[in-house]
């Protein structure tokens, strides 16, 4: 499943990173905590987190994450859009709480396996 | 042999990351084997985030070989008194407001244990910390 098919099934907001919507999900990684991401985050994965400033971009970047999805309405700082911009990672929003939002995404990949 | 040097101020988190991400695109286009661009890059950005995190200034380097990738961290900081136990997973002195922003889970020095072929740390208490590791393709 591709990010952009994600948006429109799970109804996202797509904060910024629009062109690059067309990444292909290997899975999904929750948390909040960033060393752990870096260390046990897969490529291709969708980072959910409430997170919001810069080095998540970073982070995914170099990890080459699908995407950021952040939950509970969260809105990325503005170093962060930028970033992301360039970084061509999106970054993506819900109102969803991190538990229902998980779990919407894990049926969806699943059911697209 | 390539050489890239970065400088690191401490709690300058927004620039946290552009050693690894450069050093990454370097060894992108130096076709370095991908796997080890990926555990390059997770160690140095590791690295470089201490540095902002629990120093007050330092220099990266980055020496890119025919075979080995060897990258040099030094800073200027309050050291490191105890090494293995800052080694140990969830041990952390990060401050409030670095583990407000998700940094803190004392993951960091593991992970650079795991990713690199070699880890060495010299640390001088009210020094300064020097963290040495090397990567072989
Ligand atoms: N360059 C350094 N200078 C001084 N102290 C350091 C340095 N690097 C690590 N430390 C010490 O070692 C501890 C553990 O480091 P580690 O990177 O594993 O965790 P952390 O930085 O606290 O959290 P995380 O990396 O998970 O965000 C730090 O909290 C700090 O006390
Ligand atoms: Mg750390």
């Amino acid at each position: 499943m591709k990010v952009s098919e994600l948006v429109k099934e799970l109804n996202l907001v797509v904060f910024s990173g629009e062109n690059h919507l067309n990444r292909e999900i290997s899975g999904g990684y929750v948390s909040d905590l960033l060393s752990d991401v870096m260390g046990n985050a897969r490529e291709g994965n969708v980072w959910i987190t409430l997170q919001t400033h810069r080095n998540v971009v970073a982070i995914a970047s170099l990890k080459e994450l699908a995407c950021i999805l952040l939950v509970s309405s969260l809105v990325p700082e503005q170093s962060a859009l930028d970033h992301s911009n360039q970084e061509g990672i999106p970054v993506l929003g819900t109102s969803l709480s991190t538990f229902e939002i998980a779990g919407l995404l894990y049926q969806k990949i699943k059911i697209a396996r | 042999m390539i050489e890239l040097k970065f400088n690191i101020e401490g709690g300058d988190f927004d620039s946290a990351g552009t050693a690894s991400s450069e050093t990454k695109k370097k060894l992108q286009q130096l076709n370095v084997d991908s796997k080890v661009i990926k555990r390059t890059v997770v160690a140095l950005y590791e690295g470089e985030v201490n540095i902002a995190a629990h120093a007050y200034r330092g220099v990266v380097t980055v020496k890119v070989s025919d075979h080995q990738i060897l990258a040099i961290l030094k800073d200027e900081g309050p050291g490191i008194a105890d090494i293995s136990r800052a080694m140990m997973v969830g041990f952390s002195t990060a401050s409030p407001k670095v583990r407000e922003m998700g940094f803190g889970a004392g993951m960091g020095l593991p992970n650079m244990k795991k990713n690199a072929d070699d880890l060495q740390i010299e640390s001088t208490p009210g020094v300064g910390t020097t963290v040495t590791m090397s990567f072989v393709f």
